[in-house]
């Protein structure tokens, strides 16, 4: 047979391991085969279904920057079997890639405009992709405002990453924990995202918002959007509903007639309002 | 423009010899305890005589129930990969009704509409099929009411047709061109019967273009839970239906070496769209009964232009508690939106 088979992974080795918070870790992952390192190509959005082989297969997003070359990092939970075993490897051992697969982030679209990130949680890892990306091309945009928060301070995510964004003149960094879930020397916000961005002061105009977070956020924060003045168009999420094969085929992320693998993971509020909410 | 011809009954001893000299083997229903399955036969004696249709689908023909998509190695700091080959042997299915001839079609637009699957094309290619028309149907059937019939040719390399003293045989493909060369002494000049006299009748039960064009504005009715209030998410119907794709993707493995396989799977189980993080988009049962008849009657012909649904009945004889999909999808039609 000539047809290439579509369930076969790069295998990657772990160049890097974070521990971003507990049970969260960050992989950096290179090629073995440096032909597949030089031909692998992938934009901002796309996800990819990460293998350990003995146990199976995991879908997350790539959550480094397509502006960033030679490796792809992924952050994942240990929550699962796949999960732990992901979790157990060490640097130089193999694991398995497939991707990238899905749609993308239209950052072509947003030339010019105001960009502001919402995330909640371990939902971060998506859009620091995006933000990466944005902060790479610091040109084309306008202001960069991120809002991230989480229930508790340990559950932060890429904690020497925000410090950087924090210091940084060309964005706006805001975190807040969940009452309760701060520590005595917290310096950020004290609340749920939702309220917290309301009180931000955004404005709508020629601003697109990436929102991406637990179903409660993202249910919560949509509204304060929209009273902001947000149109559906200009609101992006991106979905992870379960997946096994991340090729349009197994059958089990679709909501409605929409493959979130193929037709998603990126999706404006407009889109999803077409849609039943199987996700 | 098919080519018609009379097979007399005898011959089909002289066409079968024909198949396995040319290193084909022959898949067909046959009768093991009372069910009728498809089975390896050498000679026309040994299919069912007077079955209605099989319990299982011929999809496992293309589509197993497990396969294997890849194998590895495990060393300390490495890992060999093997791709995995489709044991494809050249195969006639013999004898298959129209619906599940038809189905193929259904199968291959979801391994092929983007991304392109090698194992099952590797095994469709492989595969010519030679369908029989049904001459009998029963209460579950409905292919009529989805655009199939007793007769249709779709999906047949050869359709053959009861007739008399033999068949009407309708060669319909370059497939079924192929093994018409293979015995083309057999193939009589045909005598335009008139086929549709012969075959089975089945009265069409709903308007299935009504109902594809009302579904996107009656996902929140109340009729999907009053008709999934009964089923228990056994995942039966999935597993006997010939258009039904939906798989996992599963390892076997120990430390050393693994494989990785495909293995059939149903929207009807609850761990099917279950998220790691215990939310569920599918969470109840009827929920999940709604996605089978949307998944078949809307997204389907909207992203294939086709139906994902041949109407052969399978589920409902399968069905343990009586589910009838005919009769469900005959209410759903006649639900005022």
């Amino acid at each position: 047979m000539s047809e290439k088979n579509i369930y076969l992974p790069y295998l990657m080795r772990i160049a890097e391991i974070t521990e971003e918070s507990p049970a969260v870790k960050t992989f950096r992952l290179e090629f073995v085969d440096d032909v597949a390192a030089q031909s692998f190509d992938f934009k901002t959005g796309q996800f990819g279904l990460y293998s350990a082989f003995g146990e199976g297969e995991s879908t997350f997003c790539i959550a480094s920057s397509p502006t960033r070359k030679g490796y792809i990092e992924c952050t994942f939970r240990e929550v699962g079997r796949v999960t732990a075993a992901l979790a157990d490897k060490e640097v130089g051992d193999i694991v398995g890639f497939r991707g990238p697969y899905g749609n993308v982030f239209p950052l072509e679209d947003w030339k010019g405009k105001n960009l502001v990130f919402i995330a909640g949680g371990i939902a971060l890892p998506p859009l620091r992709s995006v933000i990466w990306n944005c902060l790479d091309l610091r040109d084309w945009f306008k202001d960069i405002t991120v809002v991230y928060g989480a229930r508790r301070v340990a559950d932060l995510v890429y904690k020497r990453e925000l410090k950087e964004w924090s210091e940084r003149p060309d964005m706006k960094l805001v975190t807040t924990v969940d009452p309760g879930g701060e520590t005595p020397d917290w310096t950020g916000k004290v609340g749920f995202v939702p309220p917290v961005v309301e009180q931000l002061g955004l404005s709508a105009e020629n601003t697109v918002a990436i929102v991406c977070g637990p179903p409660i956020m993202i249910k919560l924060t949509l509204p304060v959007l929209q009273k902001l003045g947000f149109p559906p168009e200009a609101i992006f999420t991106t979905l992870e509903n379960r997946m096994k094969c991340g090729v349009g085929k197994c059958g089990r992320c679709n909501t409605g007639k929409s493959y979130v693998c193929k037709d998603g993971p990126v999706y404006t509020l407009a889109e999803l309002n077409q849609l039943p909410a199987e996700y | 423009m098919a080519n018609t011809y009379q097979l007399s009954r005898e011959s089909l001893t002289s066409l079968f010899g024909a198949l396995r000299k040319d290193g084909r083997r022959i898949l067909a229903p046959v009768e093991s305890d009372g069910r009728i399955g498809l089975g390896e036969v050498e000679a026309p004696a040994q299919v069912a005589g007077d079955y209605l249709q099989t319990i299982m689908s011929a999809k496992e023909v293309a589509f197993p129930k497990v396969e294997r998509l890849l194998s590895y190695t495990i060393t300390p700091g490495q890992v060999d990969l093997k791709d995995a080959e489709p044991k494809a042997a050249p195969t006639v299915l013999f004898g298959v009704r129209p619906c599940e001839a038809k189905a193929f079609g259904a199968l291959d637009a979801v391994f092929n509409w983007d991304y392109r699957d090698k194992f099952f094309n590797a095994r469709l290619e492989k595969l010519a099929v030679i369908g029989l028309s049904c001459t009998k149907a029963d209460e579950a059937c409905f292919c009529t009411s989805v655009g199939g019939g007793p007769a249709d040719t779709a999906g047949s390399d050869i359709l053959l047709t009861p007739v008399a003293d033999g068949y009407l045989a309708e060669v319909l493909t370059e497939k079924g061109t192929a093994i018409l060369n293979l015995a083309s002494d057999l193939f009589k000049p045909g005598n335009g019967v008139d086929k549709v006299a012969v075959a089975a009748k089945v009265e069409a039960a709903f308007d299935q273009p009504a109902l594809t064009a009302k579904l996107p504005g009656m996902f929140d009715s109340e009729v999907w839970v009053d008709q999934s209030l009964r089923c228990i998410g056994c995942g039966a119907c999935a597993f006997v239906c010939p258009t039904c794709v939906c798989f996992d993707i599963q390892e076997e493995a120990d430390p050393k070496q693994g494989e990785r396989l495909r293995c059939w799977d149903s929207c009807g189980f609850h761990m099917f769209t279950l998220h790691a993080s215990g939310h569920n988009p599918r969470e109840v049962q009827s929920a999940r009964w709604r996605q089978r008849i949307y998944h078949k009657f809307s997204y389907y012909p909207q992203r294939y232009d086709q139906l994902g649904c041949v109407g052969c009945g399978k589920c409902t004889r399968a069905c343990p508690v009586d589910m009838n999909l005919k009769e469900h999808l005959t209410e759903a039609a006649g639900v005022t939106a």
